[in-house]
């Protein structure tokens, strides 16, 4: 147990530089679609939700377990599906604005 | 719960190692406009590898609670999110945060109730009680911030005499109700616990006004991350540790960057209470009384616009209301067919997020390299003919450089009074987000048209076609 403590602070710590490393890149016209994606990630608490879903014992716990599964899905469904729609407008705009060959290419439908 | 994590829990790790690395692959596609749809994809790989595994190996004894949670959330969120038009993305994003939030809180408490007849020990008891308290704090916060973007409820700062101190107590009350709990496990004590949180959740939002929302919107996205990641300590959870920290961190700088972009310190928006100079604002209003507006048609203005070499469009925020976007790139490709030259201005806090004026006019299929940041377009205001304002006000406000007793004083602004002439588009003469009025609407050199931005627009398009 205390070495999986440990583990997972190591984890924290690193965690922590990675997302200020990354994060540092992003121009800011990317700043609300970076806003959503990094919403939609933490959505990712869905998988928390199924674990306390898995060991609830008697009503109460099973209304929280549904309650956190019922929340977690918004989160995470909605967070992608807002993401997706901001980001399909760039796509949209590379499209028309530029003229390279590579951009046809890219977007699949 | 401890049996249930050391199902092959090698396995689980590596399979959420490699989720990990797709949430920072998301991340870091999202630093390109090209790699950014990309990168939600891998994003959404990631989610569903750690989902699905999770399933499969913890073998749930309540499938039927998870199908039926997620199948009605699935229901409720794809319409949401879809329906929702782009001008109400700040608040989606707010409200899908806050149910993050929300759940990150509901485990937790569902997590002590599981533990409380072993007993908790006290740092479990710290770890979950974090994860409660800041979730909840995102949960109500981010209500509140929806309320207040959606319009249910006023974007003016709501201020009290002696908030401060309440709000001080009802945080210590948070503080002296967790070590309590964490002393001497109690249920009833969790649950109040959990009310007065959410109640400082939204006590910490009340007073912040309108224009500072999204950089709240931001710290409270920071907030569930931080609320996740402690969920993982809790649940012993590697991948809700990373993800968790790594939205944490982000937001963390996010806010950061958002906050420095309006030339204000994160505690001076929290604390602050835009609305709290009422002597300078009292006194700009005062002063308003006796000036005169100048205000055009839309014909006069379009020919204006027709004949001048350099024309700069400054979007705002009533351009997103309007839905104005299409318009404006319309008649931008009418002025350059003329042979002016046209930009875009961008502020960074133009509308209510960040980037919130790019997203709109990249819907409207503006030209990448016309949308000018703020550094650059104030070095072209100065050899521009016309600087036209769509629903903008607070960005463009003079008195955030030149008067230390205004409110917005110190936020970086456009210098649209630079250029030779300065064109409005207001619905009415309301002050901005801020509640502060703008001096240069009183400049001679501005010419202002009353009206839905859309509608002006039109009819300036209409006018620039005709001359």
């Amino acid at each position: 147990m205390i070495n999986d403590a440990i583990d997972l602070v190591v984890v924290f710590v690193l965690a922590a530089f990675v997302g200020f490393e990354v994060i540092s890149k992003v121009p800011s016209i990317l700043h609300t679609p970076l806003m959503s994606g990094s919403n939609a990630i933490h959505g990712i608490i869905l998988v928390g939700a199924m674990f306390i879903a898995s060991q609830a014992q008697g009503a109460l716990q099973m209304v929280l377990a549904f309650v956190a599964v019922f929340l977690a899905t918004l989160n995470i469904v909605g967070g992608v599906v807002v993401t997706d729609r901001m980001l399909d407008m760039f796509k949209g705009r590379q499209q028309g604005e530029r003229k390279q060959p590579p951009d046809k290419a890219d977007p699949k439908p | 719960m401890i049996a249930a994590v050391h199902i092959s829990a090698d396995g689980l790790t590596g399979i959420y190692l490699l989720s990990a690395i797709c949430f920072i692959l998301a991340l870091k596609a999202l630093s390109s406009p090209r790699n950014a749809r990309y990168g939600n994809l891998v994003g959404v790989a990631g989610m569903v590898v750690a989902i699905a595994l999770t399933f499969l190996v913890q073998r749930p004894g309540h499938d039927w609670v998870i199908g039926a949670g997620m199948g009605l959330g699935a229901l409720v969120a794809v319409p949401a999110a879809r329906k929702v038009p782009m001008t109400g993305m700040p608040q989606m994003v707010a409200i899908f945060n806050g149910v993050g939030g929300g759940a990150a809180a509901v485990i937790s408490l569902s997590e002590y109730l599981h533990e409380l007849p072993l007993g908790v020990p006290a740092q479990k008891g710290v770890e979950i009680l974090f994860a409660l308290v800041v979730g909840c704090l995102s949960f109500s916060g981010s209500a509140v911030a929806f309320a207040k973007l959606q319009e249910l409820m006023t974007g003016a700062p709501v201020i009290y005499p002696g908030q401060q101190v309440v709000n001080a107590i009802v945080a210590l009350a948070v503080v002296a109700l967790g070590v309590t709990i964490v002393v001497t496990p109690h249920l009833v004590a969790i649950v109040l616990l959990l009310v007065v949180a959410l109640a400082l959740g939204a006590a910490v939002v009340l007073p912040v006004g309108g224009a500072d929302t999204p950089v709240l919107i931001s710290l409270l996205n920071s907030f569930t991350g931080l609320a996740v990641a402690a969920d993982g300590f809790v649940l012993d959870n590697v991948i809700l540790v990373v993800a968790g920290t790594l939205v944490g961190a982000s937001g963390g700088l996010l806010t950061k960057m958002m906050s420095d972009a309006m030339g204000r310190s994160l505690p001076n928006i929290i604390l602050g209470g835009f609305g709290a100079a009422p002597a300078g604002g009292a006194e700009v209003a005062a002063g308003a009384e006796g000036r005169s507006v100048r205000s055009g048609d839309a014909t006069d203005i379009g020919t204006l616009l027709a004949y001048s070499r350099k024309v700069i469009i400054v979007p705002g925020y009533g351009l997103a209301v309007a839905q104005a976007q299409h318009v404006a790139v319309e008649l931008a490709r009418a002025l350059e067919a003329r042979g002016v030259e046209v930009a875009y201005a961008i502020h960074p806090v133009a509308g209510r997020m960040p980037g919130h004026m790019n997203v709109l006019l990249a819907e409207a299929n503006a030209p990448y390299e016309d949308l000018k940041e703020m550094d650059q377009a104030n070095d072209e205001f100065p050899s521009t003919d016309v600087a036209l304002v769509v629903g903008a006000n607070d960005v463009v406000n003079p008195a955030a450089r030149d008067n230390p007793g205004s409110p917005i004083y110190g936020m970086p602004i456009l210098n649209v009074d630079a250029a030779a002439n300065v064109v409005f588009l207001k619905r009415s003469m309301r002050p901005g987000f801020s509640g502060v009025d703008n001096a240069l609407l009183y400049d001679p050199k501005t010419i202002l048209l009353f009206g839905d931005a859309k509608d002006s627009l039109s009819r300036l398009l209409a006018a620039v076609k005709a001359s």
